[in-house]
């Protein structure tokens, strides 16, 4: 009984919110990457560089929002890199993405050290708070859970209602998913399918950055070496969970945070009897569950890592 | 025609021009503004006929590396003109087009539209000039909607919301006005080719497209569906619109077109008006010399090889399975089955070869009942295949031919010994088929990929004839061949069937089946017809059994 308790806490569904805010982030950046054709799997290190530029940017200046700006447009910078070797050079976006992955990671810890040679525990900055939404907070569990979250996490929610929109309302997402599905339907109406893909993955990558530097912004107040701790491979999992749509996306994302939250709880009224290992273990066993059963007649996009060169067939 | 004012012809062929007027809101409104056309003067090539030349293309030549793919060609449009662009696979058809459609850039040589020179490897300019592509490999996202394959790219990319009332309201004139019925909502994924080809030319209307350009449009097409095609390109033509139609089938050329314009191996063979001349005229220009099929002469009619008794399939290939199908071949006849594809030619083929097994029926193989076998043991029985989709199943587009060659029978000891393969002798054996099956190829070693559909077929024939197999099953053999590679293929099977094979001839062309077979018989919806002896029935009467009619009381 006690563990079905947890479930009604206010506490665990405000932590599941803020566990699921980066990867709703990374989720819809890698989403909106793979869309339009290109797997980018330098998701991982892409976090990682958002993760201590933002944190950085804050500690030498002070402005929060600054900070996730100058994470977007690091992220974006790293994914100009992986555009340029995956789209018009048309190279594995595997071992790009692995590659972006391994440079990213290890330019930001130099960085790091080049930064800040002398220190032995990393300097804290002033993260963003809580902002409860007058009203809305107050209706129990749920106001807690949805509305006395920080502002980036109202973002996260803003940006799948974007992407959402974006993807399925204009004339730019009809011509992002084209090029995802067949890109020679989008070169034959004359949009350039280079200048779609370069653009997605930019802007996806910024994403990615933004939901890094939501941990050591919002979530921590601090950087760590490894603190993205295998995130970035869980939004990719994640699109394929959310059937390459925002809403599912958000909900896998949701789903995996609420697994998280909920083991650490478990862990503390079972402690002694069960090897912490076991719910440690549970989120990605679920997940791995929840993709088997979900993922298995999603329609993935047709022209997902097959490189386009104009003028071939 | 030619009395209509020229301004008013784009009303009439769009009719669209109040209110579901979307297509350049937000974009330059190059193909809004009023047309270039309208104050041309008449052509020189239109003489005293004051008709006004639409596309011009003058002296274009394109080297790719040593091959030079176009050579100095020059061509003229008129308004509500078809011109066929007939030739080879290989006589450069296709890169013409796709020189003046902006995929490629000439290297000499220039393309005006209504007047105006269209600056080179741009297809946003030629399709704001008016100039609409219906490639031979569909360019549509499957998993999409119709609405959201026509509106794509139609409407600016910036704007906030895509307008897709208007489109539907302009999707469903253009339907109505043109006969070309379009479901908006339907994914395409769950159209037919026809449906889809259908689509693509609706994307063209849709875009004020004033010239169509149809690379092979009948390639996949089912004869029903070609013909719908040629009345909606009439009506089409009617309304002001010009087409270009390349083909390299000579029926539909002469069908369709009012001129014809012949290449060769890169260069213009000849132009004649298609009034003035005939099918063998031009398959002579064509091919550069008389084509003829190889006379069929009777040999003894061998004993019932196999026989189908009222088999059934479990629905594992793609169309229609089999439905109590029943069938006999004999050695030295050619079974000709003709039908819409779809209708169970997917399943006999993978039942003779092996890759599907029988839900219910028997199967006799020389008078004994056999069980279904796999497809190592249809190869043991003495069964070769010529597969439907020689890029899909037929070959393994990246392995050599080599390679590809000996896929079927590795495993012998001709090829491997204590189980390492012998590459000198799969090597030797690849030389000998490029020899006797006639196939251009540098060597052994290329990749299969890089071979022309013709030769690649000839590869695949080799591989299934060489062994001598007593059962033929060919699928399609002649599918998006050209008439060099056709006759060849024709009279490979006739060759087989002369030395007493039982082949099974499946081809949705009903003059092929014709031409060829001693016995006919129509699938349809996985039934298969009473057959016919050669003459018994007339095209006609075959192409009403295709569409279903009377088979019921055959069958």
């Amino acid at each position: 009984m006690e563990a079905l308790d947890i479930l009604l806490t206010a506490s665990f569904w405000v932590a599941a919110i803020r566990i699921a805010s980066p990867l709703i982030f990374a989720t819809m950046g890698e989403l909106i990457c793979e869309r339009a054709g290109v797997l980018n799997l330098g998701i991982e290190g892409i976090m990682t560089v958002g993760a201590f530029a933002g944190w950085f940017t804050v500690y030498s200046s002070g402005d929060l929002w600054t900070g996730v700006a100058v994470a977007a447009l690091a992220g974006a910078a790293f994914g100009l890199l992986h555009a340029t070797l995956t789209v018009p050079l048309g190279l594995s976006q595997h071992v790009v993405g692995i590659g972006i992955t391994l440079l990213a990671t290890s330019l930001t810890y130099f960085t790091y050290r080049l930064a800040l040679p002398e220190v032995t525990s990393p300097p804290k900055i002033e993260p963003f708070q809580p902002l409860p939404i007058p009203g809305l907070s107050e209706i129990p569990i749920l106001g807690q859970a949805l509305f006395s979250q920080t502002p980036l996490t109202y973002l996260a929610f803003l940006t799948v209602a974007v992407v959402a929109w974006v993807l399925y309302r204009t004339p730019l997402g009809l011509a992002l998913r084209a090029a995802g599905e067949n890109p020679s339907a989008v070169e034959a109406q004359g949009i350039s399918v280079s200048g779609m893909r370069i653009g997605a993955v930019m802007v996806g990558s910024a994403l990615m950055a933004v939901g890094g530097a939501f941990l050591t912004m919002s979530a921590f107040n601090s950087f760590f070496f490894e603190m993205i701790n295998g995130r970035g491979w869980i939004c990719i999992a994640l699109v394929v969970f959310g059937s390459w749509r925002p809403g599912k996306a958000l909900i896998g994302a949701i789903l995996f945070a609420a697994f998280d939250a909920y083991q650490v709880r478990l862990q503390q009224i079972t402690s002694g009897v069960v090897p912490y290992q076991i719910f440690l273990m549970m989120p990605y066993v679920l997940s791995i569950l929840a993709l088997v059963l979900v993922a298995r007649r999603a329609t993935y996009p047709k022209a997902l890592m097959i490189p386009y060169q104009k003028g071939e067939r | 025609m030619a009395a209509k004012p020229p301004g008013g012809v784009r009303a009439a062929a769009l009719g669209v021009s109040s209110g579901a007027d979307i297509s350049g809101k937000g974009r330059r409104a190059l193909p809004q503004e009023p047309h270039p056309a309208a104050s041309l003067p008449p052509s020189p090539q239109g003489g005293g006929e004051h008709r006004e030349t639409v596309l011009r293309l003058q002296g274009i030549t394109k080297r790719f590396g040593a091959l030079v793919a176009n050579d100095s060609i020059s061509l003229d449009l008129a308004r509500g003109e078809i011109v066929a662009l007939l030739g080879e696979n290989g006589a450069g058809k296709t890169t013409l087009m796709n020189i003046l459609f902006g995929h490629y850039v000439a290297d000499e040589g220039g393309v005006e539209a209504f007047g105006r020179p269209l600056p080179p490897g741009d297809p946003r300019a030629a399709l704001d000039a008016g100039i609409g592509m219906v490639h031979q490999h569909f360019t549509l996202a499957e998993n999409m909607t119709v609405l959201e394959n026509i509106a794509l790219g139609t409407q600016a990319l910036w704007r906030p919301r895509l307008d897709r009332a208007a489109a539907r309201a302009r999707i469903a004139k253009l339907s109505a006005d043109f006969g070309l019925a379009a479901e908006p909502d339907a994914p395409v994924a769950s159209l037919s080719v026809g449906e889809r080809q259908r689509v693509e030319i609706l994307k063209a209307l849709y875009r004020d497209a004033k010239i169509l350009i149809l690379d092979e449009p009948t390639a996949v097409l089912t004869p029903s569906e070609s013909e719908a095609l040629f009345r909606t390109l009439k009506l089409l033509v009617g309304q002001g619109l010009s087409i270009i139609f390349i083909s390299h089938k000579l029926n539909e050329v002469t069908a369709v077109s009012d001129r014809v314009l012949v290449l060769r191996g890169g260069k213009l063979a000849g132009e004649r008006p298609t009034a003035a001349t005939s099918r063998a005229e031009l398959a002579a220009l064509m091919v550069g010399q008389d084509v003829a099929l190889p006379p069929i002469v009777d040999v003894p009619y061998g004993g019932r090889i196999l026989v189908l008794d009222e088999v059934s399939t479990g629905g594992k290939s793609s169309g229609a399975p089999l439905d109590r199908a029943a069938l006999t071949l004999r050695g030295g006849e050619i079974f000709g089955l003709a039908g819409v594809s779809g209708n169970g030619q997917a399943a006999l083929a993978a039942l003779l070869s092996g890759s599907e097994p029988s839900t219910a029926g028997d199967i006799l193989l020389d008078g004994e009942k056999h069980r279904p076998w796999s497809t190592r043991e249809a190869l043991d029985l003495g069964i070769g295949r010529i597969p439907e989709d020689r890029h899909a199943v037929g070959t393994i587009g990246d392995m050599t031919v080599a390679e590809n060659l000996i896929a079927e029978s590795y495993r012998s000891e001709r090829f491997s010994r204590r189980g390492f393969l012998d590459w000198g002798a799969a090597r030797t054996f690849a030389r000998e088929i490029i020899a006797d099956y006639d196939v251009k190829c540098p060597s052994p070693d290329t990749r299969i990929r890089l071979l022309s559909g013709g030769n690649m077929q000839k590869l695949i024939l080799g591989r299934a004839l060489d062994p001598e197999p007593r059962i033929v099953v060919a699928n399609q053999p002649t599918r998006g061949l050209d008439v060099g590679a056709v006759a060849y293929v024709h009279a490979k099977l006739i060759e087989a069937r002369g030395r007493g094979a039982a082949v099974l001839l499946i081809s949705e062309d009903l003059e092929e089946i014709v031409a060829l077979s001693d016995r006919v018989a129509v699938i349809f919806k996985g039934r298969i017809s009473a057959p016919s002896k050669r003459g018994e029935r007339s095209v006609r009467e075959l192409g009403e059994l295709m569409a279903g009619h009377g088979l019921e009381a055959a069958a």
